[in-house]
């Protein structure tokens, strides 16, 4: 079992999954991040693997990849950063990234790369059910949990086929649209999420446009094994990109108070 | 899916799970209402009465003489709009309208696709908006003024490049927010499945007239057809007709931009396969995977991917992919301007310029075809500020 099955299998509560991208603004300021995400209790660390377009996210991570390439963000120096927070922390460390960047490095050895820097999952945001097969076998070949996506638009004959993969969770799309802020939990989405928790045993784990305690307490109530919430804190790093001890501590107290 | 969607190895469905839903949705309107009776009377109408169709075939006199070989030219740049574009636009709006959707997104680099699309919206009642890279806004002013007299709202793209890479990106992004009432009316043969296959179908009527019209002129099948690739539709679209005559030699000419060892946009010349928009082709593309900024004198073909199939046909040898710079496109505009009283887009120039290159080691009596996708009126700003430069 590794460390993501395990985390849903004990939980007690609903569990906080942040996102952030990967080297934004940098490399030593990404790590100190993370440890300001801990610090706050997080429960679950998903970390963006930045892209040049990322087609499914919104201008806040967009501007996040810019800066992470920028600074000089790419694959190798991706698995350097997630083994060197691996040796500090324990917390279950998901990926999510797009296609190509695991087509490049070749698909077997992005996850057997993945799993040995210390990942646990891995979501690919441009990769349906259909295109999937290498991948999640690759997964499971390293010992990896392949992360599965739905949305609202997903066909209950579609839902079912993407059931029969065994999913680290779901990543439940909660809105409609790219990544990013949403002032209000989308009842259609908390109807599916209902849909989907009868379907399965699977944990379920709704992201896109969740953005503050109240919005996370509606899905845990809902139903919702973990909520991922990223936007809000990417932004808080484009906001505070001339201090980054302000940027932690602002970050640190972000994730508490969503865990309230 | 109900259909292969792949193109040998090629294309494929890389997209987001909620556009999975507007795909399929697409894909049974391309297998159940595109080719009924009703749709496709409608269609024709629109392509003669409105679009201009069929277009001539042009035998070029002067440049025959020039060049030692027989040349004639497809000219899709007579078209209403002013290029092939038209063909793939109208054809598509006609499907979303029959779909029941109301609002059409399009995505331009030269600002060809988005007048075709804003055109098409205004004669069939359906909202367009045009999302449009800011470097590209500049360059293409005029085809700017005509999409917002048309009707269109052009939608300014500041991320990434600035040109039609992000503005897809853009047009995505739109799309799986507004997938239940939004038809992306994407412009080339690019993006997932099924939309390489409806775009080629919507562009192979270039290919089909010009087989029956060569025959008539000549009574038998070219040796050569030389079209120019970004994306790659007018290029499928008069290859496509000719795919399965091998003795018909096929050339797709990519921006070769300022040489393949520099900046360029000759995707087949100088990538490798990836994932970019939807499908699996060729990409430019850096070694970890990250895309990377393509460049050519023509903003049509600064696109860093291109069309599944013409991976394909690349692989398979079947058609011949080659590049030419920005300097021989540009001298091939003034040539073909001057020799035949034609200004063709600087995109099409990429063709012609590939044409004088193969002529000479042509026989007398071989025919060459350039498919002249478009014309250069929207270019004689960027061709004035080259002629100034070298005076």
């Amino acid at each position: 079992m590794n460390r993501i099955e395990e985390v849903f299998q004990k939980r007690k509560t609903g569990l906080l999954m942040t996102f952030t991208v990967a080297g934004d603004p940098d490399y030593d300021t990404s790590l100190s991040i993370m440890r300001a995400l801990l610090q706050g209790g997080a429960d679950i660390i998903e970390l963006g693997l930045p892209f040049s377009d990322p087609a499914a996210d919104g201008p806040v991570i967009q501007q996040a990849d810019q800066r992470a390439i920028e600074s000089g963000m790419n694959t190798d120096v991706f698995f350097r950063l997630v083994s060197e927070f691996r040796k500090e922390s324990d917390i279950p460390l998901v990926v999510l990234t797009y296609t190509n960047l695991i087509l490049q490095r070749e698909i077997a050895k992005f996850y057997q790369d993945a799993a040995n820097a210390g990942i646990d999952a891995v979501v690919v945001a441009d990769l349906p059910y259909e295109e999937a097969g290498e991948y999640i076998g690759a997964a499971e070949q390293a010992g990896i949990s392949p992360v599965m996506m739905v949305s609202t638009t997903t066909s209950p004959e579609r839902l079912s086929r993407i059931l029969s993969v065994k999913s680290g969770f779901i990543y439940l799309v909660a809105a409609l649209g790219v990544t990013g802020v949403r002032r209000e939990v989308n009842p259609e989405a908390l109807r599916y999420l209902e849909m989907i928790k009868q379907a399965t045993s699977t944990p379920v784990a709704p992201g896109f446009g969740i953005s503050d305690r109240e919005q996370v307490q509606e899905w845990f109530r809902a139903g919702a094994d973990a909520v991922i919430v990223g936007s809000a804190l990417v932004r808080l790093i484009g906001e505070n990109l001339d201090s980054r001890q302000e940027m932690n501590r602002k970050i640190t107290a972000c994730v508490r108070e969503l865990k309230e | 899916m109900r259909l292969n969607t792949r193109m040998g190895e090629y294309g494929g469905c890389f997209v987001s799970e909620t556009l999975m839903y507007a795909l399929e949705e697409l894909e049974s309107a391309y297998l159940n209402i595109l080719p009924g009776t009703e749709f496709q009377a409608e269609l024709a109408e629109y392509m003669t009465k409105f679009a201009g169709r069929e277009t001539p075939l042009t035998f070029c006199r002067n440049m025959s003489r020039e060049l030692g070989c027989r040349v004639y030219l497809k000219r899709e740049d007579l078209l209403h709009s002013g290029a092939h574009k038209i063909n793939n636009a109208l054809g598509q709006a006609l499907l979303a309208k029959y779909m029941g959707k109301k609002r059409l997104i399009a995505e331009t680099g030269a600002g060809q696709h988005g007048v075709a699309t804003a055109i098409a919206g205004a004669v069939l009642g359906l909202k367009v908006d045009v999302f449009m890279g800011d470097i590209d806004i500049e360059r293409q002013a005029l085809n700017v003024s005509r999409m917002k007299m048309l009707g269109a709202r052009v939608i300014p793209v500041s991320s990434g490049t600035r040109t039609l890479k992000d503005a897809i990106n853009e047009a995505l992004r739109d799309w799986v927010a507004q997938v239940r009432d939004t038809h992306y009316l994407i412009g080339t043969v690019v993006g997932p499945h099924p939309f390489p296959l409806l775009v080629r179908d919507l562009q192979s009527v270039i290919g089909k007239e010009a087989r029956r019209q060569i025959f008539e002129a000549e009574g038998r099948l070219p040796d050569c057809i030389v079209a120019c690739i970004g994306g790659g539709s007018n290029a499928i679209g008069i290859f496509h007709a000719f795919i399965g005559d091998p003795s018909v030699r096929l050339f797709g000419v990519e921006a070769g931009g300022e040489g393949l060892d520099a900046k360029h946009g000759a995707t087949l010349c100088g990538g490798r396969p990836g994932v970019l928009h939807g499908n699996y082709s060729y990409l430019l593309q850096d070694a970890f995977g990250q895309i990377l900024e393509s460049h050519s004198v023509s903003a049509g073909l600064d696109y860093p991917g291109v069309g599944p199939e013409h991976a394909m046909h690349k692989d398979s040898g079947r058609v011949t992919y080659q590049a030419v710079t920005d300097t021989e496109a540009l001298e091939a505009f003034l040539y073909l301007s001057r020799t035949e009283g034609i200004i063709p887009a600087l995109e099409s120039s990429h063709a012609v310029a590939y044409a004088r290159k193969i002529a000479p080691a042509l026989k007398k009596d071989s025919i060459l075809i350039i498919n002249l996708s478009g014309r250069g009126d929207k270019d004689v700003e960027t061709v004035n500020r080259y002629l100034e430069m070298g005076s």
